[in-house]
């Protein structure tokens, strides 16, 4: 059936107003980071000219490279530990009939009643004994083992016939690279979105970094964004949306190029 | 059993000690980061700590009594509450409104689709720090669209009266994209056949979104609920830049009051009895939502 051209009218305007108030936030913090004090006081949309002067300030006041290749190492770590940790449970999960398969399930369905904040001050303490406070490794490895991941991956483990599984026996490969030549390929698509979803969260992890992190050798560009902040205090707020903006390029980028990927994905795995 | 020699048993758990080493990292990491520190959690609940965290006076359920008689901790459950109930159910029905909107077939709604899920690829801080000039008493956007409509300008963060609304306004806008993604992938797994067939008989748009599209999509809105839900208890990012928690304490959601009591107070058995508190808040909320799911959801 036709869409009349009144209802299209309609749609079309409920479409560009509402998507443009969700994202006038970032387009508004976008057109500050390019405005002098002045400019900003006098409460203007547009600035005059996008001169790049924040933007240098603000890389001058923190240690902002740094802080992003920090974000980078911890983003990437935790992506990749996820997806070997979570694909290896998933494989077991799936392929392997083992005695007691259910209860080790419900062990893993459990974890996710189990909120982090609730169980973060022990966490702290044991990363501290393992003398891991300031390094990468407090700050990525208690992330990789993940429930959600690994129900992400097991349903779409599950689509793989069985028969593949035969055939490979049959033609004498082992367990392990059934898993590495064929489960992990055919599974890409999976693979992808978890992986997209590990380093988005990381990316964006606030408390975790807040505790772990009490230099600036590993500090992430969360935790840079509340020093900016509370260090300029309101005085420079050209320098500090110039922080936000590099902060969330990266972010924005990945979301934008994965989105469609990342919607199917996310609903594939939380609902069935 | 006991007849079988060592080779037979060996043999037969072929599979519990292949599926062992496959599992074995996820274990061991859920246990010495999400297990272990839960039964920590609970035993240095009942204890007074040193410094170190280290249990060093047994007190049983003092803690919890202090805290139940505690104004400030009651005071901080309140709050909490109020959050919830503020972001949950508006947050939810804007995310569906969007993705009602979104799932039309239109030219270029994809730009449309990116637009509204943006907010997910934008963090709690940097969502937080644009929030907090937007938030701004005298150049910011909303004090400024007040003055210019001759309405009194609102201390947005500065009135006990107004800033946990504020905080729940920024929270709404930070969680729109993520309930949008999933409500619209929820949208899309609905089988078209069922609109045809009620496009024949003529059925208005309400009546196709009260009696296919809403009940299709239940098992979607279920999942974003209790996951709306769960992060509504656990948020912090937002109230640690936008208020510290105040003014009078007004905005000192229980995270942000554990997160105090123990990294600043060094007060780690009480802070441990909330955090308890805390879990056992989320484990309501997940069995809650279950038992009503299972009546309410229509499963395709």
């Amino acid at each position: 059936m036709k869409t009349s051209m009144l209802k299209k009218g309609w749609l079309y305007f409920l479409l560009t107003t509402t998507s443009l108030l969700v994202f006038f936030p970032v387009l508004y913090a976008f057109m500050i980071s390019f405005m002098t004090g002045t400019e900003i006081l006098q409460g203007r949309f547009l600035p005059q000219t996008f001169s790049l002067d924040n933007y240098v300030k603000v890389f001058q006041r923190l240690p902002l490279v740094n802080y992003l290749l920090n974000s980078f190492v911890v983003s990437l770590s935790v992506m990749f530990g996820q997806l070997v940790v979570c694909s290896l449970a998933a494989y077991a999960f799936v392929f392997i009939p083992f005695k007691g398969r259910d209860f080790i399930f419900f062990l893993f369905i459990s974890t996710m009643m189990i909120p982090w904040e609730a169980t973060m001050i022990p966490n702290f303490f044991t990363i501290q004994k393992l003398d891991w406070l300031n390094t990468y490794q407090g700050l990525s490895l208690p992330f990789f083992a993940l429930a959600f991941g690994t129900f992400l991956l097991r349903q779409h483990f599950k689509t793989i016939p069985i028969e593949l599984h035969e055939a490979s026996q049959i033609a004498g490969l082992s367990r392990f690279s059934f898993f590495l030549r064929v489960i992990l390929p055919v599974s890409k698509t999976s693979l992808v979105t978890l992986g997209a979803y590990g380093f988005l969260t990381t990316w964006n992890m606030y408390l975790w970094p807040l505790l772990i992190t009490t230099n600036s050798s590993v500090r992430t560009v969360q935790i840079g964004l509340k020093q900016l902040q509370s260090q300029e205090m309101s005085t420079d707020w050209g320098v500090v949306m110039a922080g936000v903006i590099v902060v969330i390029v990266p972010t924005l980028l990945l979301l934008f190029i994965g989105q469609k990927q990342l919607q199917k994905g996310l609903s594939q795995g939380t609902i069935k | 059993m006991s007849g079988l020699s060592i080779q037979e048993l060996w043999r037969r758990t072929l599979n519990v000690r292949t599926a062992s080493l496959y599992l074995f990292p996820s274990i061991l990491l859920f246990i010495v980061f999400v297990f272990y520190p839960m039964f920590r959690t609970i035993y240095l609940s009942f204890y007074l700590t040193d410094q170190n965290g280290n249990a060093a006076i047994h007190v049983g359920l003092e803690n919890y009594a202090y805290l139940l008689a505690s104004s400030e901790f009651l005071n901080s459950m309140k709050a909490t509450a109020l959050f919830v109930l503020y972001t949950v159910p508006i947050g939810i029905l804007i995310a569906l409104f969007f993705a009602l909107l979104a799932n039309e077939k239109l030219r270029g709604i994809g730009f449309y689709r990116t637009m509204y899920s943006s907010t997910m690829g934008i963090s709690v801080a940097a969502s937080s720090v644009i929030w907090l000039f937007l938030f701004h008493p005298s150049i910011g956007v909303f004090n400024r669209v007040l003055l210019t409509i001759g309405m009194p300008q609102i201390q947005w963060l500065l009135d006990p009266q107004w800033a946990l609304v504020s905080v729940s306004i920024s929270t709404i806008w930070m969680n729109t994209g993520f309930s949008f993604l999933i409500l619209l992938g929820g949208l899309q797994n609905i089988d078209q056949h069922l609109y045809e067939s009620a496009r024949i008989d003529g059925a208005k748009y309400f009546y196709r979104l009260r009696r296919i599209t809403i009940p299709m999509l239940s098992p979607t809105l279920f999942f974003i609920i209790t996951i709306s839900l769960i992060n509504a208890f656990q948020s912090f990012g937002q109230i640690d830049i936008l208020t510290k928690g105040g003014p009078t304490q007004s905005t000192n959601l229980i995270v942000y009051s554990i997160y105090r009591e123990a990294f600043i107070n060094y007060q780690f058995g009480t802070a441990s009895a909330q955090a308890v508190i805390l879990f056992i808040i989320i484990l309501i909320v997940t069995i809650l939502q279950f038992k009503l799911g299972e009546r309410k959801v229509h499963y395709q």
